[in-house]
């Protein structure tokens, strides 16, 4: 049995889903909170976003897992564990973790990008080694890769397709069982997009994932899809990695914004006077600082504090995810004078209305109006702010860790990533993979983290919807059954 | 209005005491100096008197906010407090852990940091409000549609890319500009260039989509359909009116960035080379150097007040019912 290892990354972002689903199971109940999202479930461009952000929260999910392998050793009388510290993610792909390359090759390469010295019938040449792990199972790479590839390829592809095909069908049957009709029909509205769902632009979407999935499957076993780096180790695999980084700056990060905004924003617009001006005073000072200079400064500070005391942590994924957690603690306290702004107004304007003076004159308690009849009126505030932050914070992460105040240096993100292409990009011939797979990859969940949040705030917030592009008198009809 | 100014300058000096406080309190009170000397002299075997002689000799011994052993007024100046953050007031920064003066290099480092942010800013703003307005200009149609899609994806970039291809695309490639790096006086131009050119492209995605809000808010009003409804032609309606009156949120929101023309950008100097004070923070925040990063949080505040306070101004002068709110 292998010992799992809680780092407080893992518990917060899965802390984070646990909200997320319970949110979601309110949303079941609550009629209004319902006839809101209906909005967002019906905008093609967030359904279709919302795909690719599962798929990716998925592979986050995964990678928060994390536990030590127990150690075969008879000798031991207590259990002896592994010092490296593995996630379920690594755990699943441990054979492309293994096919490490000595350094650079292109995608789906079978040769070394680079030219090493080879000492054959007593010449030294210098010339393009065979890959150890990269189309190894090739007799005759010359003649049989092109061959190879493509067909593992194709199969692949139809493959993914296939499993996207089969959820289509279920999807269409299920269309055509609600409204009772036969199965052309449904297909034919499923088609032009007048069901209430846009399955159209899930589907669609279904479809480039299956796809993608698909052909990864079949060529990450022999190949490697998106070539390896400077170290040879599988740059699709460290994308994947960067992508749960990129996940918990994004929702750690807003989640640890909120409790500061909510109590301090509430309180201010609640009782006024000088606690307003107090507070107001101290959001005023920490936003006229520029933010990039504190985060630094304060990066700095935990710096110098993690590395005074090595002893908290048993190993250095350990560190690097307490580091990562300070990080998103950090970008939250920098991070929160905004919501709070917006809150306070907020405050200001419900605590005259009608229902909190009623509540009052019954002499409810102050705390207790905050709790029962401020807050839930504030909450969508709170769910704008925090999913328009999403993308930014991750488009920020890289901007740190370039300047070097960002993730730790051993751990997997976007941003480092990106630093390291700085270097491959004047290289000749030039290494393109890797900035290209952290742009493919990085661009997915920054877009569709926008376009989802696009939809959610035009949902709650009807003065956003009046700002959207429209096409004029093209605009899917959602026909409401039959 | 000479109240309203006094009042508003007054305010800003106070809110520029606690971010001086504030940063004091993070820098020298929760970060010790003895911190600051151990990360300097690198490595964690560093003996007690190394770290003592290393406080003496960048005048980090003194007590933190209150001095009992002098007398006079010592008693307050002699201490870090003193040397280290309400000096700043009057624009002496002391010196950097590194041991050079930290006033003199600000000064020297503006004026590229100006060559290169004025143009960019000028150049965003001028280009994001022209292709916002061509967006409302075309609204509820096809372009405005994918327009603001492309608006979305350009958003969804980092600025790292941008960079990063330009440099490759125009500097490796095609040979048109160089890659990095700075000359004073008219060569100047050739290098600033790019990084301008790049940023431009790379903020034109959110400034255009934030500029297309603020338009079409005001095109939503009555007297712009009153406009219309009087017969006037659309781009009569859209610079006489919708312009004209969406100036003060876009003023408000470029004035916001003018501390940057001072500042630089952390990013684009370094990659580009470009020896202005982003690069120098950037720099500091590599070499662990507290001074320096204390001073740019006071300076780049400071600047943030400036700008806040100036663009409060601005109103009051455009509008008097602010001046009595």
């Amino acid at each position: 049995v292998p010992k799992f290892v809680f780092t407080c990354t893992d518990l917060s972002i899965w802390l984070v889903t646990l909200a997320v689903v319970i949110y979601a199971l309110r949303i079941r109940r609550d009629a209004d909170l319902r006839r809101t999202w209906r909005h967002v479930l019906r905008d093609p461009a967030a359904m279709c976003a919302a795909v690719f952000l599962l798929a990716f929260g998925a592979v986050a999910l995964l990678d928060s897992v994390h536990f030590r392998l127990r150690v075969e050793d008879a000798g031991a009388a207590a259990p002896v564990y592994s010092p490296r510290t593995t996630s379920v993610l690594d755990w699943l792909l441990q054979g492309v973790i293994d096919a490490r390359e000595k350094t650079y090759s292109a995608p789906l390469a079978y040769r070394s990008f680079v030219r090493e010295v080879v000492v054959a019938d007593g010449a030294t040449r210098r010339e393009f080694p065979r890959l150890q792990f990269g189309g190894a199972h090739l007799n005759d790479p010359s003649r049989q890769w092109s061959g190879d590839v493509l067909a593992r390829s194709l199969a692949g592809l139809a493959a993914g397709l296939a499993a996207a095909l089969v959820v289509a069908i279920l999807v269409i049957l299920r269309e055509a069982r609600r409204r009772d009709v036969r199965f052309v029909v449904a297909l034919r509205l499923v088609a032009s997009y007048r069901t209430d769902v846009p399955w159209r632009a899930v589907l669609a979407a279904v479809v480039v994932l299956g796809a993608f999935t698909g052909w990864v499957a079949a060529i990450w076993p022999h190949y490697h899809p998106f070539g390896t780096d400077l170290t040879g180790n599988d740059v699709l695999y460290q994308t994947l990695k960067s992508i749960r980084t990129a996940a918990v700056i994004g929702t750690l990060s807003s989640a640890a914004t909120l409790p500061l905004a909510l109590a301090l924003g509430v309180l201010a617009g609640f009782y006024r006077g000088w606690v307003d001006d107090a507070i107001q005073y101290f959001y005023t000072v920490l936003s006229s600082i520029p933010s990039i200079l504190l985060i630094a400064a304060l990066v700095l500070l935990i710096q110098v504090w993690i590395d005074k005391n090595p002893q908290w942590f048993d190993t250095g994924l350990e560190r690097a995810e307490f580091r990562l957690f300070l990080l998103c603690v950090i970008l939250g306290v920098t991070g929160w004078s905004t919501l709070c702004r917006l809150l306070r107004a907020e405050t200001l304007k419900l605590r005259e209305l009608d229902y909190v003076q009623a509540a009052r004159a019954f002499g409810v308690a102050d705390l207790r109006i905050m709790l029962a009849h401020i807050l839930p009126n504030v909450a969508h505030l709170v769910l704008i702010v925090t999913v328009l932050d999403f993308s930014s914070l991750v488009l920020y992460e890289a901007v740190l860790s370039y300047v070097g105040v960002g993730v730790d240096p051993t751990s997997q993100s976007f941003g480092s990533m990106i630093n390291l292409a700085r270097s491959e990009m004047s290289r000749d011939p030039v290494v393109w993979w890797n900035l290209g797979a952290a742009f493919t990859f990085m661009l997915a969940v920054v877009l569709a983290a926008n376009l989802f949040a696009d939809a959610v705030r035009d949902a709650f917030d009807p003065r956003a919807r009046a700002l959207r592009p429209r096409r004029a008198a093209r605009q899917p009809v959602a026909a409401s059954a039959k | 209005m000479a109240g309203y100014i006094a009042r508003r300058i007054l305010h800003a000096l106070w809110i520029l005491v606690g971010v001086n406080l504030l940063t004091f309190v993070l820098f020298f009170a929760v970060n010790s100096p003895d911190n600051i000397a151990r990360l300097n002299l690198g490595g964690k075997r560093v003996t007690q008197q190394a770290i003592d002689a290393w406080k003496v000799q960048h005048g980090y011994d003194k007590p933190l906010w209150y001095d009992a052993t002098a007398g006079g007024t010592a008693r307050v100046t002699n201490t870090i407090l003193y040397q280290r953050s309400l000096r700043m007031f009057s624009l002496d920064f002391g010196r950097a852990d590194s041991g050079r003066d930290i006033g003199y290099e600000l000064g020297r480092r503006v004026g590229p940091s100006l060559l290169l942010m004025l143009p960019m800013i000028a150049m965003t703003t001028a280009a994001s409000i022209a292709f916002a307005l061509a967006l409302v200009f075309f609204r509820a149609t096809y372009l405005d549609f994918f327009g603001t899609v492309l608006c979305v994806v350009m958003m969804s970039i980092s600025s790292l890319f941008y960079i990063i291809v330009a440099q490759w695309l125009f500097g490796k490639v095609l040979h048109e500009f160089p890659i990095s790096g700075y000359e004073g006086g008219a060569d100047a131009f050739k290098f600033v260039l790019l990084p301008v050119l790049v940023g431009v492209v790379f903020q034109l995605g959110s400034e255009a989509r934030l500029f297309r809000a603020m338009l079409l808010e005001e095109a939503g009003k009555d007297y712009v359909r009153t406009a219309r409804a009087k017969g006037l032609a659309e781009p009569a309606v859209l610079f006489g009116h919708v312009l004209r009156n969406a100036w003060l949120p876009i003023m408000t929101h470029v004035g916001a960035l003018l501390p940057y023309a001072f500042l630089g950008s952390l990013v684009f100097e370094s990659f580009f080379g470009i020896p202005g004070l982003g690069n120098y923070t950037i720099q500091a925040i590599t070499a662990q150097d507290f001074a320096i990063v204390h001073a740019m949080v006071f300076v780049g505040s400071a600047l943030y007040i400036a700008a806040y306070l100036l663009t409060d101004l601005a109103y009051a002068w455009v509008d008097p019912r602010v001046r009595l709110a």
